[in-house]
């Protein structure tokens, strides 16, 4: 059997993380990460005459771009696995139709780009494929209209709040050589303490990343020192603080070595985005740029990646029903 | 973690950042009173142009609505308002935005589907219970 403990999954044959490309708003290039991502659209509506064809357009940008630098045709990737936050996934299937490339369309929220992480390398980990394509995006304007008010509605947001990050990123995992591997990953539980605030995310889906987190170390057994970064994917101030407090109390003090994304891509003082970023395309662009090009520089050997997402939707809400959270761990590591 | 949900709720409502409430207040207080203030300013210009006291607060409201509106076609409004919270809600230029914002939102979706199914889609409640609430008062004044 390739899984140790509870719910981790070995992946002996070591598929190979060759490539990234990410895409991002201009509030994005902006933030404290501007200048790791590979293209930036100025107009939020990237040309399109919806923010829904914009998002689309812009997953469209990650793969094209991520094609490119790979040096792959279209014919060459085998799958696609990927998603995003509006309903029917309609971003990802209408941005990735024309690839004409066998697709599984994945919804986690904000934790697609794990979940679309954990397919592509298992598809290719178990040879059923040479190249998959994990791919997921999020719009600011098209999160906004679907879970929260028109834009122009005047409006406050609450502290913990987070601000939807405008980007996409793509990974192609392959069973070509490589310098950096998905060895484990581990799907997440869904989790729900029961957080009814829709504007308190970060606290809906921290304990859902505690709980993948420390299953993990204890999967597979390693001590808190073993991963250079772990990375939570967009639970902002709040999540970031109740994640790494109760993680020290089982024994994992991870220290500065525990970031989360949506804290790195803004600076939260200045660009007023309260707790901090979220979105699929948070954690996916955040990894795509600056968390690779730290793998590929050696500067980092292990990475531990925990993208997080509150499975939530409009109806839920309105029906006064919790917040369900969820969170899955992807380790990276060099080899 | 070993919590219940209740004491999860708790940690975390006790962890998180809290509102300022005192600047909050303060600033609704004195961008609400400004947008009375302006509306006096124009009662008293109608009023000075020889239009009675019930069509000038008419035209008053009209001209702060088409403000609102306009501010809010602009994207001015919403800077405003994330400052000054119930100060622009609560008056009329509240309302005013609630019915713009989705009408512009929601064009994608056809001026049928879009624009006219959702323009009440904030507003309505306002608009569903401010009836209800007038009937009822009618009623209670009939009998007074």
């Amino acid at each position: 059997m390739n899984r140790i403990g509870k719910q981790t999954i070995v992946l002996k044959n070591l598929p190979k993380i060759i490539q990234t490309a990410s895409v991002v708003g201009q509030k994005e290039q902006d933030g404290k990460l501007g200048g790791t991502f590979d293209y930036v659209i100025d107009d939020g509506r990237f040309g399109e005459k919806s923010w829904e064809k914009a998002e689309s357009k812009m997953q469209k940008k990650a793969v094209e771009i991520l094609l490119k630098k790979a040096d792959k045709k279209n014919e060459e990737i085998d799958f696609i696995a990927g998603g995003d936050l509006l309903n029917q996934c309609m971003g990802t299937s209408f941005g990735l139709a024309d690839f004409n490339i066998p697709f599984f369309g994945l919804y986690g929220a904000c934790s697609t780009m794990a979940e679309s992480l954990c397919i592509a390398a298992m598809t290719v980990d178990g040879g059923y494929s040479k190249n998959t394509i994990a791919v997921t995006s999020s719009h600011f304007c098209s999160s906004e209209r679907q879970f929260r008010f028109p834009l122009e509605y005047g409006g406050q947001r609450t502290p913990t709040s987070q601000w939807t990050v405008t980007g996409s990123g793509a990974a192609l995992v392959s069973d070509e050589d490589g310098q950096i591997a998905i060895t484990h990953i581990t799907p997440g539980k869904i989790v729900d303490m029961g957080i009814k605030d829709a504007n308190n995310m970060g606290a809906a889906m921290a304990p859902a990343a505690i709980d993948t987190i420390s299953t993990h170390f204890k999967d597979r057994n390693i001590d808190k020192d073993y991963y250079d970064l772990v990375v939570t994917g967009d639970l902002g101030k709040l999540g970031h603080a109740i994640t790494k407090e109760q993680l020290a109390k089982e024994g994992l003090d991870f220290k500065n070595k525990y970031i989360d994304c949506g804290m790195e891509i803004f600076d939260l003082e200045s660009q007023d985005v309260h707790a901090g970023g979220s979105g699929c395309g948070c954690c996916a662009s955040v990894f795509a740029g600056h968390i690779y090009s730290l793998l590929k520089k050696g500067e980092i050997n292990r990475v531990l990646i925990t993208a997080t997402g509150a499975l939530m939707s409009t109806t839920s809400s309105f029906q006064g029903e919790s917040i369900p959270g969820i969170a899955h761990a992807v380790a990276i590591e060099r080899v | 973690m070993k919590m219940t949900k209740k004491q999860y709720q708790q940690y975390a409502e006790s962890k998180a950042d809290k509102s300022k409430l005192w600047l909050d207040m303060f600033n609704a207080f004195w961008i609400g009173g400004l947008i009375c203030m302006i509306g006096q300013f124009f009662l008293n210009t109608y009023m000075n142009l020889n239009f009675d006291k019930e069509i000038a607060g008419t035209l008053t409201s009209i001209t702060l609505v088409f403000a609102s509106a306009l501010l809010t076609g602009l994207n001015v409004y919403d800077n405003i308002a994330k400052k000054a919270g119930a100060g622009t809600l609560v008056p009329i230029t509240g309302f005013a935005n609630a019915v713009v914002s989705p009408a512009m939102e929601f064009k994608n979706e056809g001026y049928v589907m879009g624009v006219a199914a959702n323009i009440f889609k904030i507003a309505g409640p306002v608009i569903t219970y401010g009836i209800i609430a007038s009937v009822l008062s009618g009623i209670i004044y009939l009998f007074l």
